[in-house]
């Protein structure tokens, strides 16, 4: 039974994940940088502070150390912090919190104390925002032991993912493709922005569900080649393809760790070709985890070479943002190629 | 040899101004001195006003370069500060602080006999722990550092289950991932030990601010050194505590020895730890940290402060590391040899002990009792706790425990990984193999 379903776009699927477990759980509190009174630079949790009051949501020092690390004490206590940090690129003052507190927590105590937070968190490029509010900081997550990494990249998926997020016992970082919160991304940058209004996935149920962390989505099946993606990039993927009239499968891996190594495998078992497609910068990005572990388990189905369309391995640009990012000319490359081969 | 591009010459412009010069700070004893801590301002017992709980921070900031004393040299409780503790509390108090000593001993010397890996007495320092403990709720919540030993053996943890962490022994019920002496006790109100410096801090005030917002009425405690007062973790923590008025208590144990680095590389030639509060607008209490009852009246003050909404405290133990910094350390290398004899406060237990006698509440004959009725305690303990086993003799821990707790629910690639690890094993042992 689907209940009633509201056109949202990506923030505004966001904050109802959080208006739905601020309601739900007097446990959950939404804390950060601007999110109380004002709602958020980017207004993910607009409208929160004034209905479920200051103690619930409420804005923070400009400190992540700080932000990440009372929200693991708030957890100790047994609230389920949902701290934001302003941009991911931010969030390398309170690493330290988050890989050897956060991450190790249950582990080290043996279950006395655990870490239900979710750190929510905007990311990635495509917005002129430099080096510093453009950075795709997953692969560093996912090299934590003891951290979630999740990547929702539609309303549907962004609400039914973080409310699963926030009921996990586990430190989840929560990635938010911010290119893409108000419309999917072609990748054309010069062409207008279409709004999530006129995607499916914007039809989102107004009370609580949940996509359970760990599984991927399949956007498209097809049979030429298997394309693995998240975030930003599945959209721009998805546009390249059918201009090219590919028949691509194309997975939106979703969570990246825990990682849904059978339907990857499977689908590259079926197609015997796969390209990994990841804005970060390509060196020990997640790409090449992708790769290996395809390698590893598919070897005897690949036809070709696995490929990897990346970010550049230098800081994000500001004027030169559209060099930099994996476009429709780099994928379209790498597809020629891989289905050459 | 690759060829190397020069530096930028690195040099002085041309100037008529003076030079300028880096300070380096130095300590003033070093192997081979005679130390004479003369210097060192020891105000009268009955100079230091006690004010109300509630007071404002900036109407007590000479608390934060004085020194809270109740404890005169000659065994006198005085001055305002004075709990007026009952006979029955102080040789409470006394017994918990002999028992952390006798427990340290006994410790130390199986860590030199190749039982564990690694250990940390608190010898000097056990009043910062004891003390303070006895003065705040059992309830209440505790984040400690390394070195707090005396707050668990206060709260009436069994010894034993502190032996089987230190040896990772099939008793330990951290099941043997975490060093020696990084305790966890949840029903005892003590926060997982971290390893790592300053963390708790903000976690502390994390603690202390759901408390508050959930309209509970425990307060947070939480101990670092002088040394890692410098980490960011720790100024993240005070700010965090004045912006929400959070009930928390912070404990910086001078103990003047961060490993080899003396106080002044955190900062101490300048200022006290205690001013530190000064900047954020809390309140900040310097105490003789070799005073059992100053400890004691600090954080009762502190511990009624929070619970009344006036907010945070700092208080800064001023103390002084007697031993080595861990087993690993060899404290001859960079200090004087005298320093701990020549401290100008005194031993905590020595300290106590002479009030207890001058009260007419204690003597030789039951302190020497004691203290050997603690010993066997801690003997018998260590026995029982050898039977479930020693670091390296015997692996105590099922291999698979390994893998169990990264995460609520293990994920497949710990699943493959922990099968690797079993066929590792029984290659190694042969597909009988169980642990001891």
């Amino acid at each position: 039974m689907m209940a009633e379903t509201k056109t949202m776009n990506m923030i505004e699927a966001i904050n109802s994940a959080m208006d739905v477990m601020l309601e739900r759980d007097p446990a959950t509190v939404v804390m950060g940088e601007d999110v109380g009174f004002f709602g958020g630079v980017f207004r993910a949790t607009a409208g929160l502070q004034r209905k479920h009051g200051k103690t619930r949501v409420f804005d923070t020092p400009i400190n992540e150390c700080g932000i990440i690390g009372v929200a693991v004490g708030m957890g100790a206590y047994g609230l389920r912090p949902v701290p934001e940090i302003q941009f991911a690129d931010y969030i390398y003052p309170g690493l330290d919190q988050l890989v050897s507190e956060a991450a190790r927590l249950r582990y080290r105590s043996a279950n006395d104390f655990i870490c239900p937070m979710t750190v929510r968190t905007p990311f990635g490029g495509g917005i002129f925002g430099g080096q510093t509010h453009s950075q795709s900081p997953e692969s560093i997550m996912t090299h934590i032991c003891g951290v979630k990494t999740v990547i929702p990249s539609n309303p549907y998926d962004a609400k039914g993912l973080l409310i699963a997020a926030i009921e996990d016992n586990d430190p989840v970082v929560f990635l938010e493709p911010k290119r893409i919160y108000n419309g999917p991304f072609s990748g054309y940058y010069d062409r207008p922005v279409e709004p999530w209004s006129k995607h499916d996935a914007s039809a989102v149920p107004e009370g609580y569900y949940r996509i359970d962390l760990g599984k991927a989505a399949t956007v498209r099946a097809g049979e030429a080649l298997t394309i693995l993606a998240y975030g930003t990039m599945v959209h721009v993927t998805k546009t390249i393809v059918e201009e090219m009239g590919i028949d691509a499968e194309i997975l939106d891996l979703r969570t990246l760790l825990p990682l849904d190594i059978e339907a990857i495998e499977a689908s590259v078992k079926k197609t015997g070709r796969c390209l990994i497609i990841h804005e970060a910068t390509r060196t020990s990005g997640f790409g090449a985890e992708l790769a290996a572990l395809v390698q590893e388990r598919c070897f005897y189905h690949l036809e070709a070479p696995v490929e990897r369309v990346t970010g550049f391995d230098t800081p994000y640009p500001h004027s030169l943002e559209w060099a930099y990012f994996p476009g429709p000319v780099r994928i379209a490359t790498a597809l020629t190629k891989i289905l050459k081969d | 040899m690759p060829e190397t591009t020069p530096q930028k010459e690195v040099g002085r412009p041309a100037s008529n101004l003076p030079p300028l010069s880096l300070h380096i700070p130095e300590p003033r004893y070093r192997p081979g001195d005679t130390p004479d801590f003369g210097d060192i301002e020891v105000p009268a017992v009955e100079a230091t006003p006690r004010p109300g709980e509630a007071t404002k921070p900036d109407a007590m900031r000479e608390l934060c370069y004085g020194l809270v004393r109740v404890l005169d040299f000659d065994g006198q409780a005085k001055g305002q500060w004075d709990p007026r503790l009952s006979p029955e509390r102080l040789r409470s108090m006394l017994r918990n602080m002999m028992l952390t000593r006798a427990f340290d001993d006994r410790m130390f010397r199986a860590q030199r006999q190749g039982k564990t890996s690694f250990y940390m007495k608190c010898t000097g320092e056990e009043a910062t722990s004891v003390a303070s403990t006895m003065a705040i709720d059992r309830t209440d919540m505790v984040f400690p550092s390394y070195r707090q030993q005396g707050i668990l053996i206060t709260r009436d943890y069994p010894l034993i289950q502190m032996m089987n962490q230190i040896y990772s022994n099939r008793g330990d019920h951290l099941l043997g991932r975490q060093l020696p002496i990084m305790y966890s006790a949840p029903e005892h109100g003590f926060f997982s030990v971290s390893g790592n410096l300053a963390t708790q801090y903000p976690q502390a005030v994390g603690w202390a601010m759901a408390s508050a917002s959930k309209g509970d009425s425990r307060i947070a405690t939480v101990w670092c050194g002088e040394g890692s007062s410098a980490e960011g973790d720790f100024h993240s923590a005070l700010t965090f505590a004045t912006v929400y008025n959070a009930p928390v208590i912070f404990n910086v144990v001078n103990n003047q020895w961060a490993i080899s680095s003396f106080s002044g590389f955190a900062g101490g030639e300048r200022t006290t730890f205690a001013a530190r509060a000064v900047g954020y607008g809390i309140a900040g209490l310097r105490v003789d940290g070799n005073d059992p009852l100053a400890v004691y009246a600090a954080t009762q003050w502190a511990a009624d402060r929070a619970r009344t909404n006036n907010g945070p405290t700092l208080i800064e133990h001023f103390t002084y590391r007697s031993e080595g910094h861990s087993t690993s350390d060899d404290p001859s290398a960079y200090r004087a040899a005298d320093e701990a004899t020549a401290w100008p406060f005194g031993d905590p237990i020595a300290r106590l002990k002479q009030h207890l006698i001058t009260l007419g509440e204690w003597d030789e004959e039951r302190h020497a009792a004691q203290a050997k009725e603690l010993d066997e305690l801690v003997k018998t303990t260590q026995k029982q706790s050898e039977k479930l086993g020693i670091l390296g003799h015997g692996m105590h821990q099922p291999f698979e425990t390994m893998f169990e707790d990264v995460f609520e629910e293990m994920p497949w690639h710990l699943k493959e990984q922990c099968d690797q690890m079993l066929a590792e094993q029984e290659a190694k042992f042969g597909p009988d193999w169980k642990p001891e």
